[in-house]
């Protein structure tokens, strides 16, 4: 139990410096960007029919003079107090629209993780088993030609064909336009939220099955499964008994590193679909310089991912016996 | 008796990728031409060195060869050709394996259901105490998982998964390879009595002392060959085996002067004509080398596949103190 509790403890440690890293990588980025904030949100024309003194007003809101370490730890001194700030494009609390725009985003993401995982292992499994026959080749064919696809040119893909062409799903947004939201129903929601989570399925599925797929030949070809067969177990048997228990361990990280691709995958596919959510957010934040906004995102994504991963190695210790028992014995 | 076990004339052969881009197809033999009998209640022992092939033996009898190989020749269990359909409903019912060590265990499951093999009723948990209690490994075992088993334990378990079976046949693959000579020895007493409850046992070892303890008959290989097929009692003097190397491996033993012997084993499949052992035999002729293929005779009660072996060796006259001199 005592060694259970340093090894979260030292993880968390860790994960205290990642996001110092990842807040102070977000931050340096966006101070080296070309873009100039008010040129970009306040428009050229208007700055140009400005009086100096709104200007500097607008350049003192934006930060544009305020030496950038300074501002830094300016931000950094209020996170530590646990206040993120407010966005300079919404007027609001960053906590607040991450809130507002995760709670949209995570219906379709948590989706994706899930119908990824499970259609994933299936097909990894199944194609670890047929290894070298017509439906692995098929399987490998699909994950090949899948993994070389962009997200977003499949989004397009999509949206051609099920809302344009079919007229089945909506063209994008996450409630349908022109009803007030108390009239906005589950159904809806659901119905706007499935082709953003297909896309982001069908491309985290190749990953994971192939994946699996070596991960399953690897315990087909072992010591254990020759024997299990020398002692009459059908192939039924051995993948069910063996082959999924072998599995299932690199399935646990498998899944749980999959969390940072499927967030990653859905900041391009919330954008083609128009779809309102972080990922939306985190490109807007980017392009109108809302350093408050930008760096919230940043840092709750990476603490999602980083969470992920915790879970992943903390369930290892549950799962694997190994370590299981070895951590017992200490 | 009626054999349990006939192996007649099998080989089996692999197909290898190889040169420089590994795009050349190889057919590499590494078994050639075997042939042995097992009653029941006999230990016939096949002795070979180290990466010569024999697992492939065991592999073959159970049709679990890998996929790229090929087997020919003829097995026969309980006198009826041991076809795949066959080999697949008696394997693990009255043909069992002991294999090598503890990874033919699956990792990451429990003692207890490998050895029940997925059953849970009461006569198969109780099948698997008594396995277990028979050599002497108590019934917590069942809840323990390979990587907490002494390797001594772990050899005693692989036996059990056998015996719980009631098996006809048991083939043992170095059962004993890692443990001191007492472990060992007991291991081998354990197939001995398995042997003496009327089952046939083929043991399948690189070391010929292990073998001489306990079996009744011994079949040597040599670069994938069976060379000769001898009684144990044979072994007790140097005049009554037949063939060079035999009698090689003889002289080598500690207490029959412990001489080396001279060259190296070719590998399987590489000896294309005539003898594979001529290049460090002190007996051979110029036929040796060219004749095709040495057929396996009997002579004085065995089998032997050398053209001499009726003639006394040159070395045969003299002691083996002498021998040791330079």
């Amino acid at each position: 139990m005592r060694h259970r509790f340093f090894f979260v403890l030292k993880k968390l440690l860790r994960m205290a410096l990642l996001l110092l890293g990842v807040s102070i990588v977000t931050f340096t980025l966006m101070c080296a960007s070309p873009l100039d904030p008010l040129a970009t949100n306040v428009g050229q024309v208007a700055l140009g029919s400005m009086s100096p003194e709104q200007v500097e007003k607008l350049e003192a809101y934006w930060g544009v003079n305020t030496p950038p370490v300074e501002r830094y730890l300016g931000w950094l001194g209020s996170v530590l107090q646990g206040d993120f700030g407010t966005s300079l494009l919404y007027r609001q609390p960053v906590l607040a629209i991450i809130g507002e725009r995760l709670g949209n985003s995570i219906w379709v993401l948590a989706f994706a993780w899930v119908f990824s995982g499970l259609l994933g292992m299936a097909l990894g499994v199944l194609a670890g088993v047929f290894r070298g026959r017509l439906p692995d080749r098929c399987i490998r064919g699909y994950c090949l030609l899948i993994s070389s696809t962009p997200a977003f040119w499949l989004a397009l893909l999509l949206l051609l064909i099920f809302s344009v062409w079919l007229g089945w799903l909506p063209i994008g947004l996450s409630v349908p336009i022109g009803v007030e939201s108390s009239a906005v129903s589950l159904m809806d929601r659901l119905r706007h939220a499935i082709l953003p989570a297909l896309t982001l399925s069908i491309t985290g599925v190749a990953n994971i099955a192939m994946h699996t797929r070596e991960k399953m030949v690897d315990v087909l070809e072992s010591d254990a499964i020759l024997f299990a067969k020398a002692r009459g177990e059908s192939l039924p048997s051995i993948v069910w008994r063996h082959g999924l228990r072998g599995v299932a361990l690199p399935a646990i990280t498998l899944q749980f590193a999959s969390i940072s691709e499927i967030i990653g995958g859905s900041v391009l596919v919330e954008q083609v679909f128009s779809y309102p959510g972080l990922g939306q957010a985190a490109v807007t934040a980017g392009l109108g310089s809302d350093l408050p906004l930008l760096l919230g995102i940043t840092v709750i994504t990476a603490a999602i991912v980083f969470a992920g991963n915790l879970a992943a190695d903390l369930l290892y210790g549950v799962v694997d016996p190994k370590i299981r028992r070895g951590a017992a014995r200490e | 008796m009626e054999p349990i076990l006939q192996i007649q004339h099998v080989s089996i052969d692999f197909t290898q990728y190889t040169g420089r881009k590994g795009l050349k197809k190889q057919r590499l033999q590494v078994i050639r031409d075997l042939s042995l009998t097992i009653c029941p209640g006999q230990v016939v022992a096949v002795v070979g060195a180290s990466g010569s092939g024999k697992s492939l033996l065991a592999h073959g009898i159970l049709h679990i060869l890998p996929y790229n190989s090929h087997m020919e020749g003829e097995i026969l269990y309980d006198g009826v050709p041991l076809t795949e359909t066959r080999a697949k409903q008696l394997r693990g019912q009255e043909i069992v394996l002991i294999p090598q060590g503890v990874t033919y265990l699956d990792p990451l499951m429990k003692v207890g259901p490998q050895i029940r093999k997925g059953r849970n009723d009461a006569a198969a948990r109780a099948a698997s105490r008594e396995a277990l209690a028979r050599y002497g490994l108590a019934p917590e075992t069942e809840e323990l998982y390979p990587f907490e088993l002494s390797g001594g334990m772990a050899r005693r378990v692989l036996i059990a998964t056998a015996v719980v079976e009631h098996p006809r046949l048991v083939i043992a693959d170095e059962p004993t390879p890692g443990l001191d000579m007492t472990s060992a020895r007991r291991i081998l007493s354990h197939l001995r009595e398995i042997a003496d409850e009327g089952a046939g046992i083929l043991l399948i070892t690189h070391d010929l002392e292990q073998a001489l303890a306990v079996a009744d008959r011994v079949v040597v290989f040599y670069a994938g060959e069976t060379i000769e097929e001898a009684a144990v009692t044979d072994f007790s003097e140097l005049s009554k085996l037949r063939h060079p190397f035999t009698k090689a491996l003889w002289r080598a033993m500690p207490q029959h002067g412990f001489q080396p012997i001279s060259g190296a084993q070719p590998y399987p499949g590489t000896v294309e004509k005539g003898c594979p052992f001529v290049d460090s035999c002190v007996d051979c002729v110029d036929k040796c080398r060219l004749v095709e293929n040495i057929p396996l005779r009997e002579v004085r009660g065995g089998w032997v596949r050398c053209l001499q072996a009726e003639r006394p060796s040159r070395r045969e006259s003299t002691t083996p103190g002498e021998e040791a001199l330079p």
